[in-house]
């Protein structure tokens, strides 16, 4: 879905998404990681249960929430990669205790 | 919209179209009166859209036996209440009655809590309000995750709470439905009574109505006295935090914490000075989130999302003001600073009297403004 500007780099590192170990560009952000893999939807909402993907990449929308390291409700397009994170989907509503 | 009709317009005028007007509109029209509901606009500041949406029992009545049990008759009430708006609009107002909690994160504030609860029962005339002191064994098996310092606390079966905005939309899509005629961005300005009807002019239009109800929470105090009637109010301020939306960790109504049907955490103990909405207290909230952490740990890790200001409805003495005016009959004046918990009362009940043009001294008597008269020397 989506192709890389030439000029952006080629080192990569490992992180898990969903359990799966995917390897990502050093330096995207977790939002980008997600579309670059091919997520076509990184949680889905409190109330109805409707999918929903990073929309705005800048930190106001709040559509790209995903859980990262067990922290629920992550705006993942302000968080960079980290060689060995955890990123989970955010299904509904965040888990208060997790 | 329906025209106008010459003649007396409508058998009421309703002024304020909160939760406590709409209510009343809503009884008003199931008992076969011609309402109209006159409103202000959206940017009015309106407790209806800031408030906590508790249905609240317990320390209701200390210094008026007789509101603790006008409240539980309207907590008694609710759930009928609810069904009755779910069946009409298809909106589910959330309305829960698991019982509440207070919580005392010291000795000392157990015991004030106990004292204040035994000063309320023993007043004459009190109803039974089964409100009791738990200790903290009792709290941990009932709310899973309270802190260290929390010791025990107060709980009353009877204690409940709803979605209050969607209460606000619910009440206006019954009106709505059943041709109740709706006037946003009509503040009253005039009401006069001349030969049995009531002329009432606003910003727009003037119109005409056999009986008026004054139902416009602070501001009712200047229209009270346009018809012989008195609303002595004394507003303040409150603040509330709100957190992002999770999942359902709270099974109870706290006083000052409580999980929305929709996730989010409110959290709001706050009494402040002052009648501007647009106004945040910071250290306030500071104070208000460390207590609510204390007793809830789990809350620090929260994202807060939202903080508002809100103006309470609040009478001089807290009490409801139900009155009629008795230099211009027809007219009545509702006001409270309970407008969600009492809802069910103004819809089932006390629009029923108004539609019958009287009030029932026997179950509203007490809430007469006539108790802030100055008793005469003997």
């Amino acid at each position: 879905m989506f192709a890389r500007l030439p000029e952006t780099g080629t080192k990569t590192i490992l992180i898990t998404i969903e359990g799966k170990r995917v390897t990502v560009r050093a330096g995207d952000s977790v939002a980008a990681a997600l579309l670059a893999a091919g997520f076509d939807h990184c949680r889905t909402t409190p109330i109805s249960g409707a999918p929903r993907a990073p929309y705005c990449m800048m930190g106001v929308c709040f559509d790209c929430l995903v859980t990262i390291d067990g922290i629920g409700n992550r705006q993942s397009c302000l968080v960079q990669v980290r060689e060995g994170m955890s990123v989970e989907l955010q299904r509904g509503k965040r888990d208060p205790v997790a | 919209m329906t025209q106008l009709a010459g003649k007396t317009d409508f058998d009421v005028a309703v002024i304020g179209g909160g939760l406590v007007g709409s209510a009343l509109s809503l009884g008003l029209v199931r008992s076969g009166q011609r309402v109209v509901l006159l409103d202000e606009g959206d940017a009015a500041v309106r407790a209806s859209r800031a408030n906590f949406a508790l249905v609240w029992v317990q320390s209701k009545g200390l210094g008026l036996p007789e509101y603790a049990g006008w409240t539980i008759r309207s907590s008694d009430s609710w759930g009928e209440f609810a069904a009755g708006l779910k069946s009409e609009t298809g909106h589910d107002v959330g309305f829960e009655r698991p019982g509440g909690f207070h919580l005392a994160l010291s000795e000392t504030e157990l015991e004030n809590r106990a004292l204040q609860l035994k000063r309320l029962h023993n007043q004459p005339g009190i109803v039974s309000y089964k409100t009791e002191i738990v200790d903290r064994k009792r709290l941990e098996a009932n709310l899973p995750g309270i802190g260290p310092e929390v010791v025990g606390g107060s709980y009353c079966p009877l204690d409940g709470h709803c979605n209050s905005l969607r209460l606000h939309r619910a009440l206006h899509t019954a009106l709505f439905n059943r041709d109740v005629q709706y006037l946003p961005s009509h503040r009253v300005e005039a009401i006069a009574y001349a030969a049995g009807e009531f002329k009432v002019r606003t910003t727009h239009r003037e119109l005409r109505a056999g009986k008026v109800v004054i139902a416009a929470g602070n501001a009712s105090m200047k229209l009270a006295s346009m018809v012989g009637l008195d609303a002595p109010m004394k507003p303040n301020r409150g603040q509330i935090i709100v957190t992002e939306r999770v999942q359902r960790f709270l099974g109870h109504p706290i006083v000052t914490i409580r999980q929305t049907d929709e996730g989010t955490v409110m959290i709001g103990d706050s009494l402040l000075d002052g009648t501007s909405p647009n106004e945040i207290t910071m250290p306030v909230n500071s104070v208000m989130a460390a207590r609510a952490i204390r007793m809830f740990p789990m809350l620090g890790r929260l994202n807060v999302v939202r903080t508002w200001s809100g103006i309470r409805v609040m009478t001089r003495d807290g009490f409801p003001i139900y009155d009629q005016s008795e230099t211009c009959p027809g007219a009545f004046v509702v006001c409270c600073h309970s407008g969600v918990t009492l809802a069910a009362n103004h819809a089932l009940t006390l629009a029923p009297m108004i539609a019958r043009g009287r009030l029932d001294a026997e179950l509203v008597g007490a809430f007469s403004a006539r108790r802030f008269d100055v008793c005469q020397a003997a």
